[in-house]
C-alpha cells in the first residue's frame, strides 16, 4: 500500500543535507508552509540556497531561517515583505547572496526543470541589467535571453486538501508557487490543511497528482497568518 | 504665477478615471501595484477581466469583512474577491499568459519613461541595495500592450518623461502610452505625440515640464 503520510516532522525533514536547494512555496504568507520550514530550522541542515518568491516576514517561518544563518544564497523576484528584517540585516552585511530573478522566469525555470527542459529562451530581461552575461539569440525577428532549469533538491509546499498517494488541492491563491515547485525537487515534502480518504478527491480538480509529491505530513493549522 | 490659476493637474483618481476610459468591455488587464490598482474601481460596468500574477484571473473588489478569506490575495497582498466567471492557476501558468502574449494590457506605474518607451520601475539607483524586481520585467516584455500611470514630474520637480533613462531599465522600447496628472501621451517611432492635456495647460508649459520633444497631431 502506497502511503506517502508520515507522522512526525522528523521524518518528513529526514535525509536532507547541507547545501541543498530548497524550493519554498508562497507569495508572501499565503500558501508558505511555514511549519515545513520551522522543521527544516528543527532538523540543522544549513549552507543552503533558497528559492521563494519573497524573503521572509519578520522573524517566523523563512524570516527565521535566514536569521539563524542557515542560508548562504537567496534566489528571488521580490525581497522584500512589509518586514525582511532578517533578510536586509544579513544582505547589507553581506552575509547572504542575493539572485534576483523577475518573477515569470523564475517560475518558468522551476517548471522546465520539472518538464525536463535544461533552459530556455525568453524575451523577458533583454536589455535590462539581469539579461547581463547571459546568452542571447534573435528568434524570428526578436531578442531573448537564455535561462536554465531550476531544480530543488527539496521542496517545501503547502496544500488545502492531499490523500495518501500525495494528490494534491490548493485553496484560492494559495496554490501560486507550489505546483512548480512539487515537480521541480528531487524531494518533495508538503503540509496539508485537511486530509482526504484516497479517491474521495474529485478528480477532475487534482491539481498536483502525486506523482510529484513524496511526503506528505498533516498540518490542520498551517495557513495564511 | 498668473499662469498656475488657468489650470490644475488631475488628482490620483482623476487619473486611473482617465485610463479606465480608454480600456474597452472584453480586455484582459494586469494592473500594477499602487495607483494601477484603482483602476479596477473605474470600469463601471464593463465587464473587463482583471489578471494578478500570483494566480488570479478575474480579480474582484478588496473583501468585505463578510466574504474576507486570507488565501485569496492580490499582488499587493491585501484580501481580494474573485468575480463570478474568474479561475486560479499556479505561477508557470499566470506568467504563461504574460509571456504568451494573452494580457491585452498592463499598466505599470513608472520612475522614467523615456521617449522611445524604455521604462524603468523597478530599481532607484544602480546601488540600490536589493532591488525588488518582482514580474514587472515579464509584463513590460510579455503584456500584448504597456501603459504607464504616473505623475509628470518627480517631487523635485525633475521631468519623469525623459529622452533616455538614468535608471536601470525594467525594459527597453515597451511603453505605448502615458498618462500623467497633466496629459496623455503617445510613443511612437517618432517620438512623443500629445493625444491631450489638461484643460487650460499650454503645449509650451507642457513641454517645458517634460524631458524629450512632444509632437503636436496636426
Amino acid at each position: 500500500m502506497i502511503d506517502k503520510f508520515v507522522q512526525t516532522m522528523a521524518e518528513a525533514m529526514d535525509g536532507v543535507k547541507d547545501g541543498s536547494t530548497v524550493l519554498i512555496g508562497g507569495f508572501g504568507s499565503v500558501g508558505q508552509p511555514v511549519q515545513l520550514i520551522d522543521a527544516l530550522i528543527e532538523q540543522g541542515a544549513k549552507d543552503l540556497t533558497v528559492v521563494s518568491n519573497n524573503s521572509g516576514i519578520g522573524l517566523v517561518g523563512l524570516g527565521r531561517l535566514l536569521h539563524l544563518r542557515r542560508v548562504r544564497k537567496i534566489i528571488c523576484s521580490f525581497p522584500r515583505s512589509p518586514d525582511p528584517v532578517a533578510f536586509l540585516e544579513l544582505y547589507r552585511k553581506g552575509q547572504i547572496e542575493l539572485e534576483i530573478v523577475p518573477q515569470g522566469t523564475m517560475a518558468e525555470r522551476m517548471r522546465a526543470a520539472g518538464a525536463g527542459i535544461p533552459a530556455f529562451f525568453t524575451a523577458t530581461s533583454v536589455g535590462t541589467r539581469l539579461a547581463e552575461g547571459k546568452e542571447v539569440r534573435e528568434i524570428n525577428g526578436r531578442t531573448y535571453v537564455l535561462e536554465h532549469a531550476l531544480k530543488g533538491d527539496l521542496a517545501l509546499v503547502e496544500s488545502w486538501e492531499a490523500d495518501r498517494w500525495g494528490n494534491l488541492t490548493y485553496r484560492k491563491s494559495g496554490r501560486n508557487f507550489n505546483p512548480v515547485m512539487a515537480m521541480a525537487a528531487e524531494l518533495s515534502v508538503v503540509q496539508t490543511m485537511h486530509v482526504r480518504e484516497l479517491g474521495e478527491i474529485d478528480q477532475e480538480c487534482i491539481v498536483t497528482p502525486g506523482i510529484f509529491v513524496d511526503r506528505v505530513i498533516h498540518v490542520p493549522d498551517g495557513g495564511p497568518k | 504665477m498668473t499662469e498656475q490659476a488657468n489650470w490644475k493637474p488631475r488628482d490620483r483618481t482623476a487619473m486611473a478615471r482617465r485610463v479606465a476610459a480608454d480600456i474597452p468591455e472584453g480586455w484582459y488587464v494586469n494592473l500594477g501595484i499602487g495607483q494601477p490598482t484603482q483602476i479596477a474601481n473605474l470600469l463601471d460596468d464593463r465587464e473587463v477581466i482583471i489578471h494578478a500574477e500570483n494566480g488570479v484571473l478575474g480579480v474582484g473588489p478588496v473583501a468585505g469583512p463578510d466574504e474576507y478569506d486570507p488565501w485569496l490575495v492580490n499582488p499587493g497582498k491585501k484580501v481580494v474577491t474573485l468575480v463570478k466567471g474568474g479561475a486560479y492557476v499556479h505561477h508557470a501558468d499566470s506568467f504563461a499568459m504574460i509571456r504568451g502574449g494573452h494580457i491585452d494590457l498592463c499598466v505599470l506605474g513608472a520612475f522614467e519613461v523615456s521617449e522611445s518607451g524604455d521604462i524603468a520601475n523597478w530599481a532607484t539607483s544602480d546601488t540600490d541595495d536589493a532591488p525588488a524586481v518582482g514580474g514587472a520585467m515579464d509584463l513590460c516584455a510579455g503584456a500584448k500592450r504597456l501603459w504607464v500611470l504616473m505623475d509628470h514630474m518627480t517631487k523635485n520637480g525633475e521631468p519623469k518623461i525623459v529622452r533616455t533613462c538614468k535608471l536601470p531599465l525594467t525594459a527597453p522600447s515597451a511603453v505605448r502610452r502615458i498618462y500623467t496628472d497633466l496629459a496623455v501621451l503617445d510613443v511612437t517611432p517618432e517620438g512623443l505625440s500629445l493625444v491631450e492635456m489638461v484643460r487650460g495647460l499650454s503645449f509650451d508649459e507642457l513641454q517645458a515640464r517634460t524631458g524629450a520633444p512632444i509632437k503636436r497631431r496636426s
